[in-house]
């Protein structure tokens, strides 16, 4: 490299360096605090040098690098020989995935944190998998998912706790109400197209969070709905201690008692439900709806002409969708027994969005990749609780950046004309 | 009556702070076609840099209109520093890619800007002192007494200046016309020789100044702001936008202006609890009958 290139990234560095001095000088250097009456600053400079000063040594070691023209080689080889492996190897990788994860609760580091942690990212792949439908395959974006997640949650703890019916019998309940929800949704923004369906969608999931916090004799307001009965294995309980003459799970099966039965049983009721969203999937691609979908998606126009009724292509696709946000939602509230408004804000719709599109539109294997990932992301964090929601949004950008296809980008037609052209 | 106008009043005051935020919506939808999420959250920081010189001058004890004038300034110059870096990091690489990567990438720049100024700043609220006190009464002799306050009068004004001086720009200038010709076809734009890039970053530079002029207005008018005004006021503005026609100035102002009415005249008149339903559902209603909005351009399909 010349004398001339590291002077020029030498000054260039120090420019950035006093950008960055201009973006956190005010807002990190002076932070604002409350004392008695009215804010005082105190100053903070030596955390906005020490930026200041990794933002200049990162930005001329970039520079560097991009000099010798290797910048993101590295990088972007990685990821195609990923890609490329998964894409190959996508029905090994699904059968090892469904294995591992039938396995999983029995593997001897799984305990408690685990298992939490699990069902978490198994909770976002059922949502991604179900928001799929309307985003990935028939391309209608979707920025308020949550309200259908947030529909089926509310429905299942209000039958459940109204009419103290079981837990088999509200989930349907609930995904019917949601699918109900998404109909209703439906009708009045077909008509629009892309960013103004989004912009809509949104506001409809903010109408119905501000419905749950202000509606109080329903849903009690921002207190939320508590007791919500816990699902039982086929009529058993688990309690520790079943009521006279009633059997709960481990008194049946004569097992110890342990509070990681329920926990195991609720991983697996996710696990067979968001199997059956994939499986659904996967199956209504090929019927004539799902290549409707996949249809409207890539032309609009070609599909009107060839007779696909895109009312009813776009109605079906977004109350299956919500169908199954609401029951992804039935099994949030017995998991948690708890639920209030505040699970259902939009950074929650912006994660699944985030899963979908992080994934490769269309792509299951990539929504269980970005899940992981994304949700490991947090995790990995918790421990720097402030942090871990900017590592969050830096990875989406990241990823956005370095990979704007997704994870697994997978927008093969599952039908083409003369066959397949590779 | 009297309470008519009275709501009529602080509606357009609220009115002229959303058609601010919505004209950076409008005027990056119009350019390069995305939604910029993080344009509330922009907006949010431009409120706390005018908190933070507010509190820096309230000290020295200068004149007002000299604090105002210098807070104006500072405000927008370092958020536009933002608003220019967010363009450059997260929108920029991903320009010609498809349609939905921009978006998810400044979803993500949105959540990294909240959680960053929480970190920096602390999640409590940030009261502030009023600076301004007093205004114009009228209907004394009637049983509702309207008043003015100097701090509406100063709102509207300096909406009305900015977006005199913002139209000028856009219609008279160079800069403005470079940037109406990228907004309807950007390779042709950059084959007769304008900077396309340079364009798009100075549309970004525009509108950040112009949200933290309105999150200089937030602070002093509801005297309280945290991390979080950027989400609603955001997602307001951009309905605003959009039920004004995206991509449309005028339309930005209008919807604007629209959307500050009717969420005042909602909690004034029908309830408090639901106002923010009312600016969502108006925009429902609107889109049923004006798919693109009142102003916006009717939108032609290309086979």
């Amino acid at each position: 490299m010349k004398k001339q290139d590291i002077i020029k990234s030498f000054k260039d560095s120090l420019l950035t360096g006093l950008i960055a001095l201009a973006l956190f000088g005010p807002i990190v250097g002076l932070r604002t605090a409350s004392k008695g009456e009215g804010l005082f600053i105190t100053p903070q400079w030596g955390i906005v040098f020490l930026l200041v000063g990794l933002c200049i040594l990162g930005r001329f070691l970039i520079n560097i690098n991009s000099a010798r023209r290797t910048e993101f080689k590295i990088f972007s080889t990685l990821s195609s020989k990923f890609s490329s492996i998964t894409e190959d190897k996508a029905k090994h990788f699904a059968i090892t995935g469904i294995l591992f994860a039938v396995v999983f609760p029995f593997l001897p580091f799984t305990d408690r944190y685990f298992m939490d942690v699990a069902i978490m990212i198994l909770t976002y792949i059922m949502l991604g998998w179900g928001l799929n439908i309307v985003v990935g395959l028939a391309g209608l974006l979707d920025l308020g998912y949550v309200a259908f997640y947030a529909v089926g949650a509310y429905s299942y703890a209000l039958i459940a706790t109204t009419f103290g019916w079981s837990f088999w019998i509200c989930l349907p309940l609930a995904g019917l109400f949601a699918a109900f929800f998404g109909i209703l949704l439906g009708f009045p923004v077909l008509r629009l197209r892309g960013d103004y369906l989004a912009i809509v969608t949104l506001g409809f999931g903010e109408i119905i969070r501000i419905i749950l916090i202000n509606w109080y004799e329903v849903t009690n307001g921002p207190d939320g709905i508590t007791g919500i009965p816990r699902p039982s294995f086929f009529g058993l309980p688990f309690k520790r201690s079943p009521d006279e003459g009633e059997m709960s799970f481990h008194t049946f099966f004569g097992l110890e008692y342990s509070t990681m039965h329920r926990i195991i049983f609720l991983y697996y009721l996710i696990l067979v439900l968001a199997l059956i969203t994939n499986y659904f999937t996967l199956k209504i691609r090929k019927l004539p709806v799902g290549r409707a979908w996949e249809a409207l998606r890539e032309d609009e126009i070609a599909c009107k002409s060839l007779g696909v009724n895109p009312t009813n292509t776009k109605l079906t696709a977004f109350a299956i969708g919500a169908m199954f946000g609401g029951f992804a939602g039935s099994f949030f509230a017995t998991r948690q027994a708890f639920i209030s408004p505040e699970s259902f804000t939009f950074i929650e719709s912006a994660i699944i969005v985030a899963i979908v599109v992080l994934g490769g539109m269309g792509s299951q294997t990539g929504v269980v990749l970005a899940s992981i990932f994304l949700i490991g992301i947090t995790e990995i964090f918790r421990d720097l609780e402030q942090y871990r929601m900017i590592a969050f949004g830096g990875a989406m950008v990241l990823i956005m950046v370095f990979k704007p296809k997704g994870i697994l980008a997978n927008r093969k037609p599952t039908i083409l004309m003369h066959g397949d052209k590779k | 009556m009297e309470y008519f106008l009275q709501q009529l009043v602080n509606g357009i005051t609220l009115g002229s702070i959303y058609g601010l935020i919505a004209i950076g919506y409008t005027m990056v939808y119009g350019i390069i076609g995305m939604i910029n999420f993080a344009h509330g959250d922009i907006f949010m920081i431009g409120a706390f840099v005018a908190l933070i010189s507010f509190i820096i001058f309230g000290l020295t004890g200068v004149a007002l209109p000299i604090i105002l004038l210098l807070v104006l300034l500072i405000a927008m110059l370092f958020t536009a520093c933002y608003g220019w870096t967010v363009e450059k990091l997260a929108y920029k690489p991903l320009r010609g890619s498809f349609r939905l990567a921009p978006l998810i990438s400044a979803l993500g720049m949105s959540i990294v800007l909240q959680n960053y100024v929480q970190v920096s700043q602390g999640a409590r609220v940030k009261p502030m002192q009023p600076l301004f006190s007093g205004g114009l009464e009228f209907f004394k002799n009637s049983e509702f007494i309207v008043t003015v306050s100097y701090l509406q009068i100063f709102i509207v004004v300096l909406t009305i200046i900015l977006m005199g001086i913002f139209t000028y720009l856009i219609t008279k200038t160079d800069l403005g016309r470079a940037q109406r010709a990228c907004e309807q076809d950007r390779t042709m734009t950059a084959l007769l020789g304008i900077n396309v890039d340079r364009t798009i970053s100075i549309t970004f530079i525009i509108g950040s100044s112009l949200a933290s002029v309105a999150g200089m207005m937030f602070v002093l008018y509801y005297g309280v702001i945290d991390f979080y005004i950027g989400f609603l006021a955001g997602i307001k503005a951009f309905t605003a936008a959009v039920l004004g026609g995206i991509g449309s100035l005028p339309g930005a102002m209008l919807g604007g202006l629209l959307i500050g009415l009717i969420e005042t005249f909602w909690a004034g008149y029908v309830s408090l609890e639901y106002k923010d339903v009312a600016a969502f559902s108006v925009l429902i209603v609107v889109l049923i009958f004006f798919p693109t909005g009142f102003l916006g351009k009717p939108d032609i399909e290309k086979v």
